[in-house]
Formats: structure tokens, C-alpha cells, sequence
């Protein structure tokens, strides 16, 4: 299990414009870097990440090898029920994880 | 008196001229798109025509590590169910890959404002796209000056 980093308010008012963002230890191997023994590393990327709320699906990324070790996200989500995130990280050599965030929204 | 609102008159256009040339120095169109961008840019357009504007890209002009690089991305829409914006994407002119990332977005985004960190293999040029729910596509082009490369230790 990779180490998550999930910020997002607990609590929020109806209809309020609230940032999630999130951050996972990941080493993100392009495919393009020599090792130490001069062979080119393989590729190890998480291809996509995708954000949950309440079962509906408010954002998505597909990630290409660009993006840098350790994916970072931070983007919008408008609160308009209590409930829960759930964000899930998926990529190469079968990677796949899932973590989530509860709101409360009054 | 005249003789000095002749002298202050030609000191003010020598100023003028001098904010011109300036300007002519520093200020400089932005460049095409190389033919692999541009090709890159409409497998994701597809065949909507592109236009600059609505879209701001949030990155340093000038890069000091290029493993991981700060970038924003604002689209100016007011993410409704009508008006909103799809997608929103990064391209770039010299890595091994065109693509940086792709985003889907949805109404319930609320906020067109996307945060992520790339990394840029040498100096170039980046393109930010996005795709309303109208089918346009607005873009933003910008020249980064990279002093510390990825992908080379």
C-alpha cells in the first residue's frame, strides 16, 4: 500500500465550492531513464486516477509518464450532500488502490 | 518657454520611442505549434477548431528542476449543466511523449481550476486545451526555459 495524502474540508455548506487535493507515493518510472547497469528501466506509471463522490463520478485523470513521481491533484468539487470521496489510483504491474474522505455537509 | 515645452515634448517622445523599442525586444509572438503538437492536439480536439483564449496556464516561465514542475490550469466557464467544461489538457513539444495529462471534469467540479506537477525534459513549448460542453476548444500556449532536465539522472 502506497502512502496517500487526502485534503479535503470535513465539514462544508450546501452548495459550497470546496478543494480536494491529493497527493500518493508513487515512483512514476517513465520508461525512458537508463538504470545503473546502462538497460532501460521499465515503465511503472499510475495510468489513472478518479475521484468519487457519493458514488458519482466528479473527476478523472488519465496520467501519462509527464507527470511527476509522487501524482499530485488538486481540483473542485461542489458539496451537496454528506457523505463520503472516494479516490482510486490505478496503474501499471496491477496497481491499484482506493482510499476515502468523509464530509458533512450541513 | 516655448523653447522648454519643445524640449519637454521631444524628451517625452524619446520616451515613448524608447518604451517602443522596449516593448519590440521583449515582446515577441507566440510561436506555431510544431506539426507533432499540433497532431497531438487534434487526436484530442478531434474536429473542433482551436482558440486561444478562456483557458490560463499557470506555470514559472523559468524552470529551475524540471522533475517536478508546479502547474495550474483555469478555465474561465461558469460549470454549469449547460455551460461547462469536459476536459481539460496538457501537451508538450519535447518530451519523449506529447502527452502531460488528461482531466475530465463535470458540472458537480463547480470550478474549472486543475493543480497537478509535471516534469519537462528540456526548454519548450506547452499547450493547455480545453473542451467545453459546446463542443469548443480554447487553448493556451507557453515557452518554459528548463535549467535542470528530467528524465536524464
Amino acid at each position: 500500500m502506497a502512502r496517500t495524502l487526502i485534503h479535503a474540508p470535513t465539514t462544508a455548506r450546501k452548495g459550497e465550492v470546496i478543494e480536494v487535493r491529493t497527493l500518493i507515493a508513487h515512483p512514476m518510472e517513465t520508461g525512458y531513464r537508463a538504470g545503473s547497469d546502462g538497460r532501460t528501466l521499465p515503465r511503472d506509471i499510475i495510468r489513472r486516477f478518479s475521484c468519487r463522490y457519493n458514488g458519482e463520478l466528479v473527476f478523472s485523470a488519465d496520467l501519462y509518464p509527464a507527470i511527476s513521481a509522487n501524482p499530485y491533484f488538486a481540483f473542485h468539487v461542489v458539496a451537496n450532500a454528506s457523505g463520503s470521496f472516494s479516490f482510486t489510483w490505478e496503474g501499471d504491474n496491477g496497481f491499484a488502490q482506493t482510499e476515502s474522505a468523509a464530509i458533512t455537509v450541513a | 518657454m516655448t523653447q522648454g515645452l519643445i524640449h519637454a515634448l521631444s524628451r517625452r517622445q524619446l520616451v515613448a520611442a524608447g518604451v517602443g523599442v522596449g516593448l519590440g525586444v521583449t515582446w515577441r509572438p507566440a510561436r506555431a505549434l510544431s506539426d507533432e503538437l499540433a497532431g497531438a492536439l487534434r487526436k484530442f480536439t478531434g474536429d473542433a477548431p482551436t482558440k486561444e483564449g478562456r483557458v490560463n496556464f499557470d506555470i514559472a516561465p523559468l524552470v529551475e528542476n524540471g522533475n517536478t514542475v508546479p502547474i495550474t490550469i483555469t478555465v474561465q466557464s461558469p460549470m454549469s449543466a449547460a455551460d461547462h467544461v469536459q476536459a481539460i489538457a496538457v501537451f508538450n513539444e519535447k518530451n519523449p511523449q506529447r502527452e502531460v495529462v488528461a482531466c475530465k471534469l463535470t458540472p458537480a467540479s463547480g470550478k474549472a481550476v486543475v493543480s497537478t506537477r509535471i516534469r519537462l525534459a528540456t526548454t519548450q513549448q506547452l499547450v493547455a486545451v480545453a473542451k467545453m460542453s459546446d463542443g469548443s476548444c480554447w487553448t493556451h500556449t507557453v515557452d518554459v526555459v528548463v535549467t535542470l532536465a528530467a528524465c536524464i539522472e
